[in-house]
């Protein structure tokens, strides 16, 4: 690894696994220096590279906290001058949704919406979505249980299969 | 039972001492938290795109015989990924033969050529499976025992040291397992020097030939000029591709040579697996990546473990092959087998004894970066713990 852009695509990927490591273990993995190493991730936070740091939890096992998470596709027309962006705008300032995307395909805007339950959700859409000037269409898929998130598996990893074998 | 049937065994067979690397893990593996630095294959299963592959091939109802030397199609992949990845060229129909595991190929070859009388010379510390595998065929091993001041590579001057009249096969384990040590082109030039002119036959096992890290890649012997004629390549798809249990190995080299193996191969085995034949061809038509993934995260852990035991005092060399490091507990005053078998009992940590690799091997401990961070983290606290008091 000699340039820039390399260095920071490896620590960008070992902290999206796991952004508690520290700097000093990132060091040696990657047989860097600590300076280094705090530098880019300086540079990339300035830059907006990476915006926040955060655990991936699986909410059907948090006990006592109740999160309901739907995927809802979204048709729009867009706005005249400002196109999809003044729509996005005013749907992610809610903070019951975590997620907005343009999406190519059937429906314009794939978004992440959670509440504590399905009728928190479903209000959500009815009163607040639904209604949205230039929104002419919902969709709402909620999640009845998670597999996979954000490239981790949720289920307990599998203990070491390998045997005892003369290598 | 008035038989006696190990007086009845083939007294060769009776002689094999048993593997030393099994002895610790059938202990550890009774132990609760015990945890391992031990296993000699990759943590990381088969890339989903290979499995599906064989499956997809089971549903279509592929499970009969291939043909004793492999499917064709394998063999033309296997042909394209040795001129791709390592500038080498063979022809698939008759210098390539398609093996269960490359230890096979190991075998196909020693039996192939090696006569009784005939020596056949090992580079040690090396994998456990030359040595028997040459007596069962008559031959007699040589140890040429390589150094750590060395980096663990065979030099021309042992090498020309070990050669006599009777002197028929170099065995050329290199990336090495457990050394992690590697040869360079210049080390083989200086190697092929010795051998030009006589009539010993290579048999090159780069079953770690994907795994070396660092700028340079591995370099195989058969690339060398004349040397590509009187070398065997062994190698497979266990350590590249994660594929140990699929039990997939190649071997190539001069037609008379792969068809004698092919020979021995039809009658013992007929041939290798139906399903692994065809994930492999996956493998090796869209695997490359898979290969660069993996060895991004052991060169990580490889890191971790040799600053590791730096660090508290285990002089470890930079192992620059293979997934294994190799350090040297002579500080401790303990031999081998006693400080795996202290550290197994004290600390609940398995770790391999060099000796299980020959004698030369004293001194030394075999650990394995095939594991995650956190276990090799968690090992490498216990063992440090277990050394600070001797």
């Amino acid at each position: 690894m000699s340039n820039y852009d390399d260095k920071a695509a490896v620590i960008l990927e070992m902290l999206h696994r796991d952004c508690r490591k520290s700097l000093e273990e990132m060091a040696t993995m990657l047989d860097m220096q600590m300076d280094e190493i705090a530098g880019i991730i300086d540079r990339l936070e300035k830059d907006g590279v990476i915006i926040g740091y955060g655990a991936r939890i699986n909410w059907d096992k948090a006990n006592g906290a109740n999160v309901v998470t739907a995927y809802i596709e979204i048709k729009v027309t867009p706005q005249r001058d400002q196109g999809y962006d003044r729509i996005a705008e005013r749907i992610y300032q809610y903070p019951e949704v975590k997620a907005v995307n343009l999406m190519s395909g059937a429906y314009d805007f794939g978004i992440t919406v959670e509440g504590k339950n399905i009728r928190d959700v479903s209000l959500f859409v009815s009163e607040h979505l639904a209604p949205m000037e230039s929104i002419v269409g919902t969709a709402t898929h909620f999640v009845l249980k998670r597999y996979k998130y954000d490239g981790v598996v949720c289920s307990k990893p599998e203990k070491d299969r390998r045997e005892v074998i003369s290598i | 039972m008035s038989l006696n049937i190990k007086g009845l065994l083939n007294s060769t067979v009776r002689d094999i001492p048993p593997s030393g690397i099994r002895k610790f893990f059938d202990i550890a593996a009774e132990m609760e938290d015990a945890i391992s630095l031990g296993v000699g294959e990759p943590d990381f299963v088969t890339p989903w795109h290979i499995r599906d592959e064989g499956i997809y091939s089971l549903e279509k109802g592929y499970t009969h015989y291939t043909s004793n030397a492999g499917l064709k199609e394998l063999r033309v992949e296997i042909c394209n990924y040795l001129r791709r990845r390592f500038d080498i060229s063979y022809d698939p129909m008759t210098q390539t033969i398609v093996t269960v595991g490359g230890s096979e190929a190991i075998d196909l070859f020693i039996r192939s050529v090696v006569e009784p009388g005939d020596e056949v010379l090992i580079p040690e510390p090396s994998f456990v499976c030359y040595k028997p595998i040459t007596a069962l065929a008559g031959g007699v091993p040589v140890s040429i025992v390589t150094k750590a001041e060395n980096q663990f590579r065979l030099t021309a001057e042992e090498l020309k040291a070990a050669i006599t009249p009777k002197t028929k096969v170099l065995v050329l384990p290199f990336p090495n397992n457990p050394t992690g040590g590697v040869m360079r082109r210049e080390d083989l030039e200086a190697i092929a020097d010795v051998l030009r002119g006589t009539d010993i036959l290579v048999l090159a096992d780069e079953i770690y030939g994907e795994l070396t890290y660092g700028a340079q890649r591995h370099v195989s012997i058969a690339s060398i000029p004349e040397m590509y004629e009187r070398t065997v390549l062994v190698s497979g798809f266990s350590k590249a591709y994660a594929m140990t249990g699929w039990r997939l190995g190649y071997a190539c080299g001069h037609p008379d040579l792969i068809k004698a193996m092919t020979k021995v191969h039809q009658f013992a085995i007929m041939s290798a697996p139906t399903t692994a034949q065809y994930a492999a061809i996956e493998a090796l038509k869209n695997g490359d990546e898979d290969i660069e993934r993996m060895k991004a995260e052991y060169d990580q852990r490889r890191h971790v473990m040799v600053r590791g035991f730096n660090d508290m005092g285990l002089s470890c060399f930079e192992p620059l092959g293979a997934f294994y490091t190799f350090p040297s507990i002579q500080g401790t005053g303990m031999p081998s087998a006693e400080f795996c078998e202290t550290l197994l009992y004290e600390k609940k940590v398995a770790v391999v004894p060099g000796t299980a690799f020959g004698e030369s091997g004293e001194g030394f401990i075999r650990c394995s970066y095939a594991y995650s961070i956190d276990n090799i983290n968690e090992a490498l606290n216990r063992i440090e713990a277990f050394v600070k008091h001797r």
